[in-house]
This record gives C-alpha cells, structure tokens and sequence, in this order.
C-alpha cells in the first residue's frame, strides 16, 4: 500500500506546465477569426453623457463595430446584479441602482464603461476607441465616503448617497454595559482602500456559433458556473445550457475575478453581433481602474472593560464604501462577513454594529482576500491590544483573561464557533517568535538608534462558507453548497470533475491526495478537472476559503458512494454478504478471512459486468455530491510581528513575523504554508505600502505600480510558522480552510508593533515611511 | 508602418513582419505564439515578461521587437531540456512551492538563471533585492527565496 497521502508535502502536479511556459491563460488563447475589443472609459468620475459619436472610430483600420449602452438597452440586455440582499434597520431592502455594462446616460466613477470598439488587431480597438467622441456634462464628484450626503446623488433611487444603513446587536443592552464600564478604549480606524492586483490582469474571449447557436466564453474567473448562471439568466438572456464558460488557467484572483464584469458580458453579447469570436485583455492601468477594489471602511470602535480588563461589551460604528455601482458580493461584505466576527476569540458578551454602506464616484468596492474578516480583525485585535495598552496590561494576559474556552461557543453576533484553542496557538506565537527574547532584541535595536516594537494579533475568520439556509436567510440570492463528480475509468484511473477552482491555490494536488489515498492508489492515477461549465455538474467555485471543506466534502461524499457501490461489485465477486466485506484504502476484504479484491479489480468488473450482480446494481462506477455545509469553519490563531523603526527615514522593516494558526486537520502542509505565506505579504502589504487614493475631483491618482506599490521580495522576511489543529467538527475531513488567514490578521499585527514601537495609539494604514517619519517629528516637536 | 525583424528564438531562426512600435513581448506572445512569456503590467515593473537576451535577463515589454534584430532570445519554452527534463532550476521552484498561480514564474525562472550565473551561493538579502523587478501576488517570496537559493547550488553543481 502506498504512504499516506494525507498530511504529505507533496510537490504539486500542475507545476510542470506552468515551469515551462505551457499554462494556458485567457489571453494565450486566441480563437479561429479573432476580433479584439477596447473599451472607451469615462475619464470623469461623475458626468451626464450629452452624446457619444462614433463616426470616426467607425471609419479607422480594421475596426469592425462600434457599441454603446444604447445598443445595449435596444438588444433588452439587463445591468449586472447583486448577489445579496441586505435588509436595513427599517426591515426595508438595500437600495439597488441599475449597473448597466455599458453606461446609459450617465457615467460614475474613473474607468466606467461607456462604448466598446471591435477590431481586426488589438491595437486597431485601441487606436480607435481614442477616437470615440464622447461629449460630457461634468458633475462634481463625491469621493470621501464620510461625507457623502453632501454631494450630488449618483443614483436616483439613492438621494442621499447611502445603499443601506444595517445594524447587528443589541444597542440598549450594549450601551447600558458602556454607561457602567470601569474602563472604555476607544479608537477611530481606517481600514485602506485596496486594489487586489493579481499578476495575471482581467481578460475575456466570448464567442458565438452559429452551427450550434450556442457561446463559448473564455474567462479569468474563480467561478465559471456562477459567471454562466449570472450572465445567462440576469443579463444577457440567454439558455443556460446554450452557454459554456471557461476559466482556464488563471494567474490568481483574490477575490477580484469572482464578479461578472462588463467586460464579460459584452464580449459574448458582440460576439454574436459581428460573428466573430470577441477578445478583451485588460492593461495594467486599465485594471487599476476597473477590478473591483477591496476594503475601504471607516470605523470608530470602542472596547468596554471591567476593572481587570474583562471585555463586557464593544459599540462599533462603520461606514463602508460600496463605490459607484453594487458589485456581485458587494453589499456582503461589510455586514454579514464583517459585523459577525467582532466577538474575536473573546467571550464579549455583548456586541452592537452599525454600517451604513454608501455610494461614491469610485470603483466598485467587493470582496478582496478576507471580505470583511480583514476589517473585524483590524478592529478587534487594535482595540485589544489598545486596551491593554490603556490598562498596562500584557498585551498577551488580556488575551488569555477573555479567550472564549469552551465550545461550541455562540456569539452574540450570530455565528456559532464549533471548536478551537486560543491558547495552544497563542502559546505557540509566543514560543516560535521567542517573544523572551524581545526585550534583548529591544536594546539591539536601540543600540542601533532604532525603535523596535512588537504586536500581536489573535484572529478568527468564519470561512468554508456556507450553509445555503442559513445564507439566504441572510440575503444571498445563491445557494453556497458544492458539487463532485468522481469518474473510475475501466482501467482504474480516476478523474474528478469539482466545481471548485484553482487560481493558484494546488486542488490539482491536494484534492488528488484525498481521493488518491482514500482509493489507495498512486496519486498519478488521479486526476482533478475544473473550470469548465461544459466538463462539470456545477459549482459555487472558489473564494471564502471554501474549496478543500466544500468542495473536498462534495468530493469525500462521492466517494463515499464510489466505495459503497464498490462493496456490493466486490460483494458479488467474492461471494460473500455486503455486510461481511470491509474497505480500506484500495482493498476490499471479507473480515475474518483472508479473501480480497483489489479497488482495481472491482472498478474493471464495474465496466467489464460478466459477473455482476445485475439484478441489484447498475454497471459503470461513477457518482457524483452535492454537499451543503452545515456550518461555516473557524480557523484561527496568533500572529505576532516586531518591526524596526528607522527614525531618520521612517522606514519600518519587519523585522520577524511569527504565525500559528489552526486550520482543522491539513492535507497539504506545503501548500497551506505557501498561502499563510501570500496572505501575510497581502496583509503586510495593506498595512505598509498599499493604498488606493482617488483625489477631491474622482481621479484615480494611485493608478499602476508606479503610484500603488505592492509589497516586493525585500519588503517582507521569511517567515514563522506553526500549525496547531482542532479539527472541524462538522466535514469528514476536519478542516476549515486556510486560504485567506494570513490577509486576515497581518495588519493589526503589523500596525500594533508600528503603534508600539512609535508609541502612538494610532498609525494610519499604510505606514509609508513618510507617515512614519512625520509622526516621529510631531512626536518630537510635542515633546 | 511594417518593418521586418530577425532573430533567432530557442534557437530557431525566426523573422516576421512588425510594425515598429510592435514590443518585443507582443513578437513573442503573437506573431511566434510562444505564451510562456507573460504581460502583468504596463510600467516594467513586475518581470512576467523576463526574457534572455544574448545570455542576460531583460524585460521584453520594454522593448520594441526591432531593437532584437540579430539577437539570441531564450524564452522559458526554451529552458528545459530538448526531451522535457526540467532545469535545476525549474525543478528547484517545483521542489520547494516556489509557484502558486504561475503567472510570475517564467518571469521569476529566467531572472533567477541569470542571477545565478553570478552567485552560486547567494544569500537570502541577496536573492531578495535581486527580485526587486519580479512581483509576485500568491507565494509571499518566501518559497520563490527558498528555490532560487536552491536552484543556483544545483546549477553550480551540475557545472
């Protein structure tokens, strides 16, 4: 029998073709007849569109169609929806404004869609799309999403600027515990507006047959199911079997590519209109100006304690930008996966949250890397370690004094933890990072002349999202299950269709351990298909660190069915009762004998039924599941960093950073390492160097590399890392999802060592080295 | 306005008609169809688009095709060995996860070839300031470090 494949670092199967330059992206491909499509973008934030001329464009080389928002409404093709209904204080529906794909009459923010140009060549769309006329009534722009009440409205059903005002909690009791508190922290804290930058920017190629009246659409997408069930049934109109979409290899999404764009739309739609196959690959800058961007909060958090610092209660107020038009997951974020995670690890008791979620001429705000756990972590875990700053208590101790230590825990914010120990990982941090060692390493660096500081961040996330009832009765307009299609060749070999998706996160690997082990048989007989609507029975696809608890349980389950039907076939060939026959790992065996069938063996006869019980069972070896969670998992853990503070420049160097984490039981521990690792250099990123900035007019002035930096190999060290597992309680693989952690509480962990080493209580994100220096000057000049 | 380039490519002769302003990268995605090669920005900074040039690394959107007239171009479709077998240092990044989504990687292997040359025995300050015109979104650098520093002992060794 083989080694166990579960739990082994396994090099990962899908490397060879990306190693040699044979991975197949959206834009390598390029169909028979191919058309290429620019896009004409608002260059305003908020203007009326007087006219749109496309005469000239018209008559430039190669271009073959010219198509604005008119031609849209005249073909009756719909604006792009919103997957999730929040419902406000008032029980009243989130406003929900049209977002037509190609704008009608009025444009919202920089980079909004205003005509498409259709060409021989690449460079023939986009030579011509400059020569679009488009003739604008400027509007002036609402940028800053505290104040958006005093702009014009971008909306009309939204006068005032606000989608929804939504609350969580008990206010009266939460203020009442407020009135009575021995001590109250309280902290006004800015979450940044992100721009996820996958390094693989956006692309489409949609197109029509007439042969089978039928699209094909290629896509840079995490979920081509839901990309089809959108498109078809909301927008475009079209029999959902008369589509297939395909998300090919794709270079990372984090969120940004799980939305039905525009972009995705129009090309299929133009497809069909010139009869040729459409293709769009956005730029860089072009991106920059039109992926949804990520978080963009505005909080103040307050912390309310007894005398020995025991949390009794925590107010917080948010205002969330949604930008110019309400992305897919867009209203989600800032409320259901943000709100109900502000108990922490902590048994706070009491919680009330109010976020009041507005529009502004920016560009669509929806889920990047976390969705609103980065958020709650960001304002928990500052306002903890505030307090225990406020109340000169170890940072460490006040955490241990409120850790909730029995489970399963409900919070007072609707989730229900099933399982976890705060303070194994907590122990861990600690010990891994040395923090004993700290202060030895303080007088070093002030030997230096630098300031050093540690922080530590203790979060949780609500992830493997998510039971569908449960969903829908908080507004999703989905279903959150998974589906598996588990395929036995004659021969033997395996091939699983998932509806999950890999952008880089290993499920040709690490689903292909599961199966491979639990069929006893070399991981090369095993193959994971995914991405194509065509190929797989459906799926929800990946985002929420879902994809090994979802969609491995759909994969488990069939399995489970694979191996019982397999029972009845090895029954029959070995004579014997079903219930007599026992399995494990590749084997069937009658107990208390020494008769045996091979996996192998019975998948033949499956297909090869000469001696099969055919009054009972059906020839073939091939089942599919659906699996529907029943909770959402709750990884968790301790980050600790210390950073070093170069008073002369401000520049913060981290110096160490230490994660332990718990995610249920791992099946992969080198690729659950690798994406601790993504993540804490996304987070480090939000808390160092990133910051997406719009000025007073709503032009995007952090607009390519130049002006957003994301981190780089020198900006972050290797890493300190640990696992310790409670295993879920709740999937037969007892794991919870590991993905996104790292986004999740690497800023306040950052930003508590910065505020530590500073001594301030608040640095806002980023801490560039001239927000550094200029609060160490302001320092000294109050000094 | 069309002119027409040569070089040679992977060791193949190749020539083509171009239009001057046609980026070196475009030649090689487009007209020569070797996808390998990738475009991740438009301001050079994240390397996705790192070819050889006569033996040293350059960022092939950041030329037209025209200013490779006569040169010898390796893409990472050229890196293996003819019968598939994966360079010391392609197999360093597979041995050590040095890639995750792999859209930074031909980028990343051809800049680490070349760093490598020169320092056999780098350190990890080193490798990280030599991927200061790399990005990378998914690995965090911590396992593209690991690789390089692994891949350029295997290349020292297999001298």
């Amino acid at each position: 029998m083989n080694a166990p494949l579960i739990g082994a670092r396994l090099a990962r199967k899908e490397d060879y073709r990306f190693l040699t330059g044979a991975g197949q992206y959206t834009d390598d491909v390029v169909l028979q007849n191919q058309s290429y499509a620019a896009f004409v973008r608002s260059p305003h934030a908020h203007a009326t569109i007087k006219s749109i001329k496309a005469d000239r464009a018209l008559k430039a080389p190669g271009v073959l169609a010219v198509f604005t928002g008119d031609d849209l409404a005249a073909a009756k093709v719909g604006g792009l929806p919103c997957g999730w209904l929040i419902t406000d204080v008032n029980g009243q529906p989130m406003k929900e404004p049209p977002h037509p794909c190609l704008a009608q009459g009025k444009v919202r923010y920089v980079g909004d869609h205003v005509a498409v140009v259709i060409a021989e060549t690449q460079e023939q769309a986009r030579d011509a799309a400059i020569l679009v006329d488009v003739d604008y009534d400027v509007l002036p722009a609402v940028v800053d999403p505290v104040n958006v009440k005093k702009g014009p409205a971008l909306h009309d059903v939204a006068p005032d600027n606000v989608c929804y005002v939504w609350g969580i909690g008990d206010k009266a009791a939460v203020d009442k515990a407020f009135a009575s508190a021995a001590h109250i922290t309280k902290l006004d804290l800015v979450n940044n507006r992100l721009v996820p930058n996958a390094i693989e920017p956006r692309a489409a190629n949609g197109s029509y047959s007439r042969s089978e009246d039928s699209y094909t659409l290629y896509v840079s997408n995490q979920n081509p199911h839901v990309e089809r069930l959108l498109m078809t049934a909301f927008v475009l109109g079209l029999p959902e079997h008369k589509v297939r979409v395909v998300a090919p290899d794709v270079g990372g999404g984090f969120g940004s590519k799980i939305y039905l764009y525009a972009e995705d739309v129009v090309v299929t739609w133009a497809s069909k209109r010139v009869n040729r196959p459409v293709k769009w690959t956005a730029d860089r800058s072009e991106a920059y100006l039109s992926d949804a961007h990520g978080r963009d909060h505005v909080t103040v958090a307050e912390m309310a304690m007894d005398k020995d610092g025991k949390f009794l209660a925590m107010r917080v107020k948010t205002t969330a930008n949604v930008g110019a038009y309400l992305s897919t997951f867009a209203s989600c974020v800032p409320t259901i996966l943000y709100a109900t995670l502000l108990a922490g690890q902590y048994t706070t008791p009491l919680i009330h949250c109010e976020v009041t979620a507005v529009f502004t001429n920016t560009a669509p705000v929806d889920a990047y890397r976390g969705a609103g756990r980065p958020e709650a972590t960001y304002v928990v875990e500052r306002l903890v370690e505030q307090a225990a700053r406020d109340m000169k208590l170890d940072p460490a101790e006040i955490r241990r004094r409120n850790f909730i230590k029995s489970f399963p825990y409900q919070t007072p914010v609707a989730l229900m933890y099933d399982i976890g120990d705060y303070n194994a990982t907590l122990d861990g941090a600690q010990k891994l990072g040395d923090v004993a060692g700290y202060a030895a390493r303080k007088k070093s660096s002030e030997a230096k002349g630098k300031l050093r500081g540690i922080g530590y961040a203790a979060y949780i996330e609500a992830c493997g999202i998510a039971p569908s009832a449960v969903a829908g009765s908080l507004g999703a307009r989905a279903g959150l299950f998974e589906a598996g299609e588990i395929r036995v060749h004659p021969t033997g070999s395996v091939t699983v269709f998932t509806g999950s998706h890999s952008h880089g996160q290993g499920h040709e690997t690490t689903f292909a351990q599961v199966v491979a082990d639990r069929l006893g048989m070399p991981i090369e007989n095993v193959d994971i298909v995914h991405g194509d609507t065509s190929k797989i029975l459906f799926g929800m696809g990946t985002y929420g660190s879902r994809s090994l608890a979802v969609g491995g349980t759909a994969i488990v389950k069939a399995l489970d069915k694979i191996i019982a039907k397999g029972k009845k076939i090895a029954a029959h060939l070995m004579e014997a009762a079903e219930s007599d026959v026992e399995y494990d790992r590749g084997v069937y065996k009658v107990a208390g004998t020494d008769k045996q069938k091979l996996f192998g063996e019975v998948a033949f006869a499956a297909y090869v039924p000469h001696n099969y019980p055919h009054d009972k069972l059906e020839p073939g070896l091939n089942e599919n599941a659906f699996y529907d969670p029943s909770n959402f998992t709750f990884p968790a853990g301790t980050y600790v960093c210390e950073v070093e503070v170069d008073q002369d420049t401000g520049v913060v160097k981290v110096d160490r950073f230490t994660a332990v984490d718990d995610f249920g039981k791992i099946v992969n521990p080198m690729i659950v390492e690798g994406q601790v690792h993504g993540g804490l250099t996304q987070g480090i990123g939000q808390a160092l160097v990133e910051g997406c900035h719009y000025d007073a007019t709503g032009q995007l002035v952090t607009g390519s590399f130049m002006d957003y930096a994301i981190p780089r190999a020198d900006a972050v060290p290797s890493y300190a890392g640990d696992t310790r597992a409670t295993p879920c309680t709740h999937n037969p693989l007892g794991v919870k999802g590991c993905g996104e952690a790292g986004a999740i509480g690497a800023p306040a962990a950052l930003m508590n060592a910065i505020t530590d080493a500073l001594g301030v209580r608040d640095v806002p994100m980023p801490a560039t080295p001239q927000t550094v220096w200029k609060i160490l000057q302001q320092k000294k000049k109050a000094a | 306005m069309a002119v027409k380039v040569s070089m040679k490519v992977n060791g193949k002769a190749v020539s083509a008609e171009v239009e001057e302003r046609t980026l070196l990268v475009t030649f090689i995605r487009e007209h020569l169809r070797l996808t390998g090669t990738h475009v991740g920005c438009d301001t050079a900074q994240c390397g996705a688009c790192s070819v050889h040039m006569n033996g040293k690394v350059v960022k092939a959107c950041s030329m037209v095709a025209m200013q490779a007239e006569g040169a010898d171009i390796l893409t990472i479709e050229g890196v293996a060995a003819a019968d598939g077998t994966l360079h010391p240092m392609q197999a360093a990044f597979k041995e050590h996860h040095g890639l995750q989504c792999g859209f930074c990687t031909p980028g990343m292997v051809m800049n680490a070839i070349d760093f490598a040359k020169g320092n056999p025995n780098p350190s990890e300050q080193e490798i990280r300031e030599a991927l200061d015109g790399n990005l990378c979104r998914c690995t965090g650098y911590h396992n593209i470090v690991k690789s390089i520093a692994a891949g350029a002992k295997a290349m020292a060794a297999s001298k």
